[in-house]
């Protein structure tokens, strides 16, 4: 068991490397970008003055290299800053105290983001293995066919595409959810969960090929061990010979994939949540990069790598402590 | 009027200015109900500090919603009285002195009076303010508190509009001493209090009970805004019911509207146009030949067929347009003219001319494609348009007032000195063109301080024309605003359009059927 407490340490500290590297070329990127902050946000209106006085009031002006160190001498110490966005209104009214720290206004954006991916995955990945599983168990039949044609070509529509589909014929056409996910705090869950309906649905057909192919590849990569062949001879039937014998021994790959949708449920969620309005870090995130306000695009672009760093992480522990070849090692 | 049902009026698309002038009466409007529309442009960089807002969302939630301004520019044009009930001139329009409306408070309970107004206007008039307004109240040179309802301004120089200028939503009142609190949580003396604001997310208000315009507006009990950027999004919420109304719909979904008989379309022509703006001390730009040559060479008829899909009218690149009250309907239209073009620019002593001309849909939606219509009209003249498609991230910095010859847009001002002078005026930031003309720079000022309407209006006509065949501006089209109402929503038989959203007013003006 030492072993694996290693190797978790190992990979945490090797995504803190990770996560630094990010950030830093998150930052450079955001800033090749064309504009900054106070010509965004002024738009039409900016004259050279109030830019000018906009940078000036938010340290725009200095250079990139020390920004940076600064943003990160903050950043270590858990303050990640203040949105720009903020902070400039802050500077209107004259006083620091109307400013919300990037802490405060990604928080209950992301509990939304990650309510959202929660059901998809409540749905998606039961959906996805039950769905391989049968897959695997009458592979080559029509099932099968029917099965990797639908989610073959769910994973190979634009998400945008499929949302709308989902729309069409689920909230326009027949009435039976809300087109707008316009969830907030103090809505009941129920009411909550009719709303984050559809874009979780519309997350689980981006999601369900993936995992649902590689369940049935597994399984079938299984089905010609000897030992199958011996539980076969033993005159048991197909499903329990799946169930029992070729699932557990397939589970290191489905969990690795299981894992990477995990992380796209929390990472790939922008498109979506413009198209249903969810208000989510997606949103934000989006909101953020058209405005150039670095401090919210650092702070959500770790986010979103730290959950893919995670969840690799508890996928790579998790085939460790399914097998039990690598739990006892010689 | 009868056997045209006013729906039937608006589901043609007819102007709802035209019913104006028809005299229906107005319909009696009923309180009640709540009311959700879905608008786009909000952001999470919003908050109640009027001196930043600049889309339909906040405008409407709250010049619309929470706060006030002293004047209000009515749905037919007209100017009226909000916080403040009457105001007076001296002759040459440079001291007015206003009276403020008595018995208002806060939603905090403060009563209203002259120290808010001094204190709310400082926000825009304070020196190195922030304010996109700024410009509006710079010519203040002093504010006095005469009686606690009784407010005395002194400008640098006459100004006939300067109430009219008093009705812009950035000009909010706050109470004074209290601002950056009412700032933070939105307390003004609205028709509604806030109830619930999340930033780029929706806003909810809830009527004050016991209000100073009584029942002659506010008709909702609760209203919610939601923001929706996306345009099928927005759509889909309108027609699935889940929201009452939209702004800005997308003209490619226009006739999926219209078969929904529960969905009706709102169409009215207002100030909003698109332009070309070129350098005009810039050359080949600054010879006045050349600037003919592109106003000949442009088929403005079918920009507005192809960009607007017929949701507007032909420009005659004068910004004035017909939400404006000296508008000159019956100057000379320059029409589609290769010939004519080539002519003059034989005049500027040339075969034929190569220019670049930068457009990005971050100027308006379809400024590229009105590039290339551009493009194709004009090459018959001799004149050899090149379109650069610019990136949208930066266009106003980078490309605006920047390349010699570019797009963008305007939504138009209420009154003609505004116009003029936010774009047309000697040396002003936004003066897009570098234009510079004495005679109509004289006109400008002394206009300005007329207060003799039919004199005013001669030198606005003047000006106009002197903008058709000199200024450096084309403005090929004037685009509607265009949105969607459900049939649960009454609104009044005539709708602002001067903006969207009936001016930014639909909470205080619309009522459910």
């Amino acid at each position: 068991m030492g072993n694996v407490l290693t190797i978790i340490l190992q990979r945490l500290a090797l995504g803190f490397l990770t996560l630094l590297v990010v950030s830093g070329v998150i930052f450079v990127a955001v800033n090749l970008l064309p504009g900054d902050f106070a010509q965004s946000i002024l738009g039409q209106g900016a004259t050279p003055e109030a830019v000018a006085s906009i940078r000036r009031d938010l340290g725009l002006d200095q250079p990139m290299v020390s920004r940076y160190f600064t943003w990160l001498g903050g950043a270590l110490q858990g303050d990640f800053g203040s949105s720009f966005a903020q902070a400039s209104f802050a500077n209107f009214t004259g006083s620091e105290s109307g400013a919300g720290s990037v802490a405060q206004q990604i928080a209950p954006r992301f509990a939304n983001t990650m309510f959202l991916a929660a059901v998809s995955a409540a749905i998606a990945v039961p959906f996805a293995i039950v769905l391989g599983v049968l897959a695997a168990l009458y592979r080559n039949s029509i099932f099968d066919r029917a099965t990797n044609i639908f989610t073959l070509s769910s994973i190979s529509s634009p998400e945008f595409f499929l949302a709308y589909v989902l729309i069409l014929f689920l909230a326009v056409l027949n009435p039976i959810l809300p087109a707008v996910s316009n969830i907030f705090a103090d809505m009941s869950f129920s009411e909550r969960l009719e709303k984050t309906l559809l874009p979780a649905l519309t997350l689980t057909l981006v999601v369900t090929a993936h995992m649902m192919r590689m369940t049935r590849a597994a399984i079938i990569n299984l089905l010609s061990s000897p030992y199958i062949e011996m539980a076969r001879l033993k005159g048991m039937s197909p499903l329990r010979v799946i169930v029992r014998h070729a699932l557990p021994n397939a589970l290191a790959p489905i969990i690795n994939v299981v894992a990477i949708n995990l992380a796209y449920l929390i990472t790939g969620v922008v498109v979506v949540e413009v198209v249903f309005v969810y208000p989510g870090i997606g949103q934000l995130f989006v909101d953020s990069v058209k405005f150039r306000d670095i401090p919210v695009v650092q702070a959500c672009c770790l986010i979103f790598a730290a959950a893919y760093i995670l969840l690799n992480l508890t996928a790579d522990i998790m085939s460790i402590l399914s097998n039990p070849r690598l739990r006892h090692p010689k | 009027m009868s056997g045209i049902s006013r729906r039937g009026l608006l589901k043609t698309g007819v102007a709802a200015g035209v019913l104006g002038l028809s005299g229906m009466p107005l319909r009696a409007q009923s309180r009640g109900g709540k009311f959700t529309a879905g608008l786009s442009g909000a952001n999470t960089s919003d908050s109640w500090d009027g001196r930043t807002h600049s889309d339909v969302f906040m405008i409407s939630a709250a010049l619309g919603g929470v706060f006030d301004a002293l004047t209000e520019v009515a749905a037919d044009g007209s100017l009226q009285g909000e916080l403040a009930t009457s105001w007076e001139a001296s002759p040459d329009a440079k001291v007015w002195t206003f009276n403020l409306r008595q018995g208002v408070t806060f939603h905090n309970g403060k009563a209203f009076g002259a120290d808010d107004v001094i204190e709310s206007l400082q926000l825009h008039v304070a020196e190195g303010s922030k304010s996109a307004a700024q410009p509006l109240v710079a010519a203040i040179t002093e504010m006095r508190k005469i009686t606690d309802h009784q407010v005395q301004f002194t400008l640098e120089a006459g100004n006939a509009d300067f109430p009219y200028l008093l009705s812009d939503y950035h000009l909010l009142m706050y109470p004074a001493g209290q601002i950056e609190e009412a700032i933070a949580q939105g307390i003004g003396t609205g028709l509604y209090e806030v109830v619930a604001f999340d930033p780029g997310v929706r806003f909810v208000g809830r009527r004050v009970a016991d209000h100073y315009k009584g029942d002659s507006a506010g008709f909702f009990d609760e209203v919610e805004l939601i923001a929706i950027n996306d345009n099928t999004a927005r759509m889909n919420a309108l027609l699935t019911g889940q929201i009452d109304a939209v702004n800005r719909i997308d003209f490619r979904l226009e006739p999926l509207l219209r078969a929904n008989p529960n969905v009706s379309i709102q169409e009215v022509t207002g100030n909003q146009h698109y332009t070309f703006p070129m350098l005009t001390q810039t050359a080949p730009f600054n010879d006045v030949n050349v600037r003919r040559a592109l106003k000949y060479g442009v088929d403005r008829q079918d920009m507005v067929d192809k960009i607007l899909l017929g949701h507007g009218k032909v420009g005659n690149d004068s910004p004035i347009g017909p939400a404006n009250q000296y508008y000159h309907a019956e100057m000379e239209q320059l029409e589609y003219d290769p010939d004519r073009a080539k002519f003059h620019l034989q005049q500027a002593g040339l075969d034929s001319l190569n220019i670049d001309l930068s457009a990005s849909n971050a100027a308006f939606e379809g400024a590229v494609d009105a590039a290339q219509l551009y493009q194709a009209s004009a090459a018959p003249a001799g004149i050899n348009i090149n379109v650069i498609q610019e990136p949208a991230d930066g266009y106003w910095s980078n490309v605006w007032l920047v390349k010699p010859f570019s797009a963008s847009y305007w939504t138009g001002r209420s009154t003609e000195d505004w116009m003029f002078s936010s774009a047309y005026e000697t040396g002003v930031p936004w003066n897009d063109s570098q234009w510079d003309n004495a005679r109509f720079q004289e006109l400008l000022y002394s206009a300005r301080a007329e207060l003799d309407t039919d004199k005013r209006r001669e030198q606005y006509y003047e000006m106009q024309q002197i903008l058709r065949d000199d200024g450096g501006v084309i403005i090929p089209m004037f685009a509607n605003f265009v949105q969607a109402i459900s049939s649960r929503v009454v609104t009044p038989d005539v709708v602002g359009n001067t903006a969207q959203m009936d001016n930014n007013r639909m909470l205080e003006r619309w009522s459910l059927a």
